[in-house]
């Protein structure tokens, strides 16, 4: 199953309930009234848009469609053109299907540091696996290293996933600091001339002041040993949160300087539209979506099929 | 935030000042605002219209029409209305005292179950019950050595099966076969995480339930879900008819509009709260603190339970005796320093003084936890005889201090001077009640967030030379003339 027809099911739902309000909403040949408006936005909202981002596209269909005859079409394209003007961003972030590894930033000099931080249970060391699995397909060599030195079992997850994957692994015991872990990954990573050395985190939350100087320390412990590193910083988002969102990417993108996103466990009904109004107001792009359980649930992100799935009235 | 609602409430009711009228509209304006914040607070869409419709409904009433402050009186309203959506509340987990108690939890992934499940292991451990945990997660991995070290960390048994040729159910029915032969009070269920659009991994959920038959079936659920909550909630409902809600991950600074949405779809009061990843660190549900965090108010409660929590109730007295009489030395003022600091960061305590929050927010630079670090450290390095004798300290002395603790002897004498005038206002404080103290709390805090080492609000110190600054004075002259001759046009 190509990653369109994953989205579309994961989306299914989203659809479904945006395809019946076109419908209830929006008929052809009828005056589109404020009413009508204000009832998109509810389910605009409905998606975790948030209130500015749908605000900011209702007002592009008052302005431009107020009074007028409804054009069934028209309206959508201008619903889909904004939310993919959004999504896209301006700062040039690449997503090209044919290159799954396409929106990372690889070092010159191997090996390519990758640091995934998150809030907890959002799927921080399922999406690292994924990362690792796709990366190892595409013929590189990877590293993990078991930051995540703070919850119960979670450095025996990481091995566990390794072991699946057939790829070397970092670990200290529970309880060690997690930097002293970050700082030894980077070590048998540049020993053994690995590709990508991907370095797990324990999860977090962003106001706790104290993990979050720890997630600085972290950085710059591993920017002493690989200047330059880590070449990618991604934060992991469940799906399924809402306007709390905007924190958590404001709080880590501050402390990790966040590059990325992964939109973890997209397969339900949550829409994950809370990554629309982060681009929006972080400018932070969604690189990589999370659509099931298994291994090879790890899709690229791409802004035009995302929308096109949200918004696809073929089906 | 409150702040943010009540700046939105009073300029939609700002005519009122002006001579205008409260009208319909105009409370409708001031309810948009609150609606857009329960939104913000990912509280679901059509929860907060039907909620708003009725506190319009409400504040239509001539109650609020005739109020003094009709701004406060409508958050009255709001607040009172969100507590009553949110409760009855029901702390009581309905364990049968006779028989074995069966508590099975479910939730989505990554929700915090497993967390959960020790948390309530502990709590039913404190009130004296033998629990045993079952690890029916066979799905993550390393699910299972979770359970394993929380049962090790609290001396609870847990029941284990190893992942391969097994199943979830099998492990229940067994974990509770086990359980009867242990004889322990209360078996709690850990079940794998699972989307609630999964219909088997949802039928499986249905066999467990039949199978083991429990007595209160707890949905976890993460604080921080958006509109989503809804969806998944119902569905968890329909599957198993849930007893209770817990709420996890409230640590965070989520508004948490998602405990409205699921008691509102699901009907099941909300019983605990997960407040921190350490195994204590779950609590009650209280609606009324809820409705606070949702409308961005303080929780003065929580504030006093935790002040009562860390504080040596006779600590405080001789303290506060030691104030009156005007005996208050740094020595005291360091030790009120720490216990204040044990309490957690100023920031959050700070953040749950009605009033403050906002002032936090438009002071974001202020470092109180830093300057209270700094403030202890001049007050290490002084002598026992100078902490008990402040006023002896001179240049010399300053110095040495100074160099102790790594800072200025200008910050030694400013911190001087700040104890000096604080412990005037300690003994000033010592004879008013305790409404009168929290105003004078609140007016230091406006007035003195700059320094957070004390003072009260002190007048600005003008320059004898005149501002240093000719043209921006001007400028300031300028704009209060314009500002005048158009209010004249106003009036006229």
């Amino acid at each position: 199953m190509g990653f369109f027809d994953k989205l579309k099911q994961g989306l299914q739902r989203t659809k479904q309930l945006l395809l019946t309000d076109v419908r209830d909403i929006f008929r052809s040949g009828e005056i589109l009234d404020e009413a009508k408006l204000e009832q998109f936005e509810g389910r605009l909202i409905r998606t975790d848009m948030g209130v500015a981002a749908s605000a900011l596209i209702v007002g592009e269909l008052r302005t431009k469609y107020l009074g007028r005859t409804l054009v069934l079409d028209e309206l959508w394209g201008t619903v889909k053109e904004t939310v993919r003007g959004l999504l896209k961003g301006t700062d040039g972030t690449e997503w090209n299907p044919e290159q799954p590894l396409s929106p990372l930033k690889f070092a010159a000099n191997k090996p390519t540091v990758i640091l995934v931080t998150g809030v907890n249970g959002t799927g921080k060391t399922t999406s690292i696996a994924k990362l690792a699995k796709l990366l190892t397909t595409s013929g590189l060599k990877v590293m993990l290293a078991a930051g995540d030195t703070f919850r119960a079992a979670a450095v025996e997850q990481l091995t566990m996933w390794s072991s699946r994957l057939g790829c070397e692994i970092v670990t200290k015991p529970s309880g060690t600091d997690p930097a002293s872990v970050a700082f030894s990954g980077c070590e048998e990573a540049l020993k053994s001339g690995v590709d990508v050395l991907i370095i797990d985190t324990a999860g977090r939350l962003h106001n706790q002041a104290n993990l979050m100087k720890e997630l600085e320390k972290i950085r710059r412990v591993i920017d002493k040993k690989i200047p330059g590193a880590p070449h990618e910083c991604l934060l992991v988002i469940d799906a399924t949160t809402g306007q709390n969102g905007l924190n958590q990417a404001q709080h880590f993108g501050e402390a990790a300087h966040c590059t990325g996103i992964v939109l973890a466990k997209l397969d339900g009904t949550a829409k994950g539209g809370v990554t629309v109004a982060i681009r929006q107001q972080m400018g932070i792009p969604v690189k990589y979506v999370g659509v099931g359980e298994q291994i090879d649930d790890l899709e690229l992100f791409n802004p035009e099929q995302f929308v096109d799935a949200l918004f696809d009235e073929s089906k | 935030m409150f702040e943010g609602i009540a700046n939105g409430l009073k300029s939609a009711l700002s005519v009122l000042g002006r001579g205008g009228k409260l009208t319909e509209s105009n409370i409708r304006d001031g309810l948009a605002q609150v609606r857009k914040a329960l939104l913000e607070a990912d509280v679901h869409y059509d929860v907060a219209t039907s909620f708003i419709k009725r506190c319009t409904e409400q504040a239509l009433g001539d109650a609020v029409m005739k109020s003094l402050r009709p701004d406060q009186q409508i958050i009255g309203i709001v607040h009172q209305q969100l507590v009553e959506l949110m409760g009855p509340t029901d702390h009581s987990l309905h364990l049968r005292k006779d028989t074995l108690g069966k508590i099975m939890m479910c939730g989505l992934q990554g929700s915090g179950k497993t967390t959960t499940c020790g948390k309530l292991a502990k709590m039913l451990k404190e009130q004296g019950k033998k629990p045993m945990l079952v690890a029916a997660d066979l799905q993550r991995p390393a699910a299972i050595e979770q359970l394993k070290i929380i049962g090790q960390q609290l001396g609870v048994p847990v029941y284990s099966e190893a992942p391969a040729g097994t199943t979830p159910l099998k492990v229940c029915a067994n974990g509770l076969i086990a359980a009867q032969k242990a004889g322990v009070d209360v078996i709690i269920f850990d079940t794998a995480g699972r989307l609630h659009v999964d219909q088997d991994l949802m039928k499986e959920l249905e066999q467990i339930d039949r199978k083991v038959q429990p007595d209160q079936i707890l949905l976890v659920c993460d604080a921080m879900t958006g509109q989503d909550a809804v969806n998944s909630a119902k569905a968890f409902n329909e599957a198993l008819e849930l007893d209770g809600v817990i709420l996890t991950k409230l640590d965070g600074d989520t508004r948490g509009g998602a405990a409205i949405s699921v008691k509102e779809v699901t009907g099941v009061p909300i019983k605990f709260i997960g407040i921190g990843e350490q195994l204590d660190k779950l609590e009650p549900f209280h609606p009324d603190r809820m409705a606070g965090r949702i409308l961005g108010m303080g929780d003065i409660v929580t504030l006093f339970e935790k002040a009562a929590e860390q504080m040596d109730e006779a600590e405080v007295l001789r303290q506060q005796e030691k104030m009156a009489a005007g005996k208050f030395t740094l020595e005291d003022f360091r030790d009120q320093m720490k216990m204040i600091r044990k309490m957690g960061s100023l920031k959050d305590l700070m953040k749950m003084i009605p009033g403050l929050g906002g002032l936090l927010a438009s002071n974001p630079d202020v470092d109180a936890d830093g300057d209270m670090g700094r403030i202890e450290a001049v007050i290490n390095s002084m002598t026992p005889y100078e902490r008990n004798h402040p006023d002896k300290i001179d240049r010399s002395r300053r110095h040495r201090i100074a160099r102790g603790a790594g800072t200025d002897p200008a910050d030694v004498n400013r911190i001087l001077k700040d104890f000096h005038q604080m412990s005037g206002m300690a003994q000033k404080m010592s004879g008013l009640g305790a409404m009168d103290r929290m105003k004078a709390v609140r007016d230091l805090a406006q007035g003195g967030m700059s320094n957070p080492g004390g003072g009260l609000r002190m007048p600005k110190e003008r320059s004898k030379r005149g501002p240093a600054d000719e043209r921006l004075a001007e400028e300031k002259r300028k704009k209060a003339r314009k500002d005048a001759k158009k209010q004249k046009k106003r009036n006229r």
